[in-house]
């Protein structure tokens, strides 16, 4: 490489050859099971105490990115799936938004459609952070929440595999309508479902989130004020705990988000400080609460306005080719992790993207530990890097 | 919206620094690059439009033409606003001369990673970045790879790459 262009790399070097007596270097990752994920963070110590995060990325690069140029929108949609794949159908769902709103096709989804794909989104983030809170509780040290939350994202595991026949990486939503209709019978089994997993979340929540060896961990650590949130560019439920009460189903009114009725979670520092790790944590919690609500306002219309009709077809709006008008647009959703926006370019008349970028909340949301990571205890910054709740198919994309 | 904003702007900055840009749905603006940084600050601290979340960066190759863009994705969170800044550089697709462009990370840290990913994979220089090395890639990689005209190379460290 030139030399100019490698100067960042020499400083590094330096800044790293130049460390005091009394440090020491740490390697945490790429293997470290709390990094969920291969995230290796280099780590300047003093002692216990942490002086410096330097996080290393790019383990798990797929070059999503080269990729989507060189194909369709439609064939990019299993590859949105690999981004965060936890919470698959948010992706699709988002990417599916853009390419049709570039096509001026998205007025015209039938509403059963919109439906489906709200509710299989809000099973999904229910099962994301599960997953979150689950994890998250056995980096502190916590062993039961991991099974019981591993436990109850079986069942939703097991019903978007029935809609979908995929169990983690759907390719359920499409540019234009769904794969499939839901199966028969999956508004029911829904419904127990939900019937179940409340009192099942009430006893979680109990569990967890005034446990005191619990709240001892993560109260007061790891505190993002909301302008340092804001200027990081984090989003979600990470921006939400720091007090701002910014959710984009809400500000854009996407979908069919604006029919339906919820609240909007906030941080309150109820057990520490307003955007400690703790208020992280409950706002997820809150979240899935949120997302029981709107599944339950799902269910209700898909068996009664929308409900199915023998001649009803997902497909019939799909484009035989998405082929568009040169233009950009940069879209944006509310996924689990924060706010997903996919960055398109056209050039002249095509089915294929000039350029495709898909901007990670994870990647932001993750940008921000350096700075929260200054003068903590090593053992805080797990707890902090677990309740910023990384997925590394996304932040590496 | 998008008017007001020209007309403060120009007020400010004089009338070249910006112009309205036609790229389809979203209000867009082009920014002469050397004024970037100025403007930025001034649209970050503004009272009425205080875009003070910056969303994405993404670099654009316009291969064959000797053409790249930066792209600027700005949200203001009190105001539930939306803009779209666009950097143009002419500049030959030579790997010793990388397109310039001032970093906005003194402005909005978010633009911190971004840059460094854009730079990664573009080849776009930074100008007054605090830390720009590769992020995504390893460090000793060679060559740009989402430029257009990028080729794979051979092997890396021995292991093959082609197939």
């Amino acid at each position: 490489m030139h030399i100019k262009y490698n100067q960042g790399y020499q400083q590094y070097l330096e800044r790293m050859q130049q460390i005091g007596s009394t440090e020491m270097i740490i390697n945490m990752g790429p293997q470290h099971p709390s990094t969920h994920g291969v995230l290796r963070l280099e780590l300047v110590t003093d002692g216990e105490l942490v002086k410096d995060v330097i996080p290393h990325l790019g383990y798990l690069h797929r070059c999503f990115d080269k990729h989507a140029e060189s194909m369709n929108y439609g064939k990019s949609i299993p590859f949105t799936d690999r981004l965060d794949y936890l919470a698959s159908m948010n992706n699709s769902h988002a990417f599916v938004m853009g390419v049709e709103r570039m096509l001026g096709i998205e007025q015209h989804l039938p509403k059963r459609v919109e439906y489906i794909r709200v509710l299989v989104c809000e099973l999904n983030r229910i099962a994301s952070h599960l997953i979150a809170i689950g994890t998250y509780g056995i980096d502190i040290g916590a062993f039961t929440p991991f099974m019981w939350c591993f436990r109850d994202r079986e069942h939703i595991m097991n019903m978007l595999e029935w809609a979908s026949g995929s169990r983690m990486l759907y390719n359920y939503i499409w540019v234009g309508g769904l794969f499939y209709d839901l199966p028969v019978g999956f508004e029911q089994r829904c419904k127990e479902f939900i019937a179940y997993f409340k009192p099942k979340l009430a006893e979680l929540d109990g569990l967890l989130s005034s446990n005191q060896i619990f709240i001892s961990r993560t109260a007061n650590v790891g505190i993002l004020p909301s302008d340092v949130a804001i200027n990081y560019g984090c989003s979600g439920p990470m921006l939400r705990a720091s007090g701002i009460k910014w959710d984009l189903r809400r500000v854009d009114g996407y979908s069919v988000y604006p029919e339906l009725d919820f609240e909007i979670p906030v941080g309150k520092g109820l057990m520490g400080t307003v955007g400690d790790s703790w208020d992280r944590y409950k706002v997820r919690v809150d979240e899935i609460y949120e997302s029981v609500k709107i599944i339950e306002q799902c269910l209700a219309r898909l068996m009664s306005d929308f409900a199915r009709l023998p001649d009803f077809d997902p497909r019939a709006m799909v484009p035989k080719k998405a082929t568009m008008k040169g233009q950009s647009y940069y879209v944006r959703a509310e996924n689990p992790k924060g706010e997903l926006g996919f960055y398109f370019e056209t050039k002249d008349k095509s089915d294929v993207p000039l350029r495709l970028k898909a901007r990670g909340p994870s990647f932001n949301n993750l940008s921000v530990l350096p700075e929260l990571g200054k003068g903590v205890l090593i053992a805080d910054l797990i707890a902090i890097l677990g309740s910023i709740d990384i997925v590394l198919g996304e932040v590496d994309r | 919206m998008i008017k007001q904003l020209k007309e403060e702007i120009d007020k400010v900055f004089g009338s070249d620094v910006i112009t309205l840009a036609d790229t389809g749905l979203q209000d867009t603006l082009t920014v002469v690059p050397a004024r970037l940084r100025e403007v930025c600050l001034w649209l970050r601290d503004h009272p009425t439009f205080y875009f003070d979340f910056l969303a994405n960066i993404t670099a654009v190759d316009y291969f064959p033409e000797a053409r790249f863009a930066v792209v600027y994705n700005l949200t203001s969170i009190p105001f539930q606003l939306q803009l779209t800044l666009r950097v143009e550089i002419e500049q030959e697709r030579s790997l010793e001369h990388l397109p310039e462009v001032p970093s906005v990370s003194m402005v909005w840290c978010t633009a911190d990673w971004h840059e460094r990913e854009a730079f990664d994979l573009m080849g776009i220089y930074f100008t007054d970045h605090p830390d720009l090395r590769r992020i995504l890639l390893p460090d000793d990689w060679e060559g740009y790879p989402l430029r257009k005209d990028y080729e794979d190379p051979e092997s890396y460290h021995g292991i093959p790459i082609k197939n």
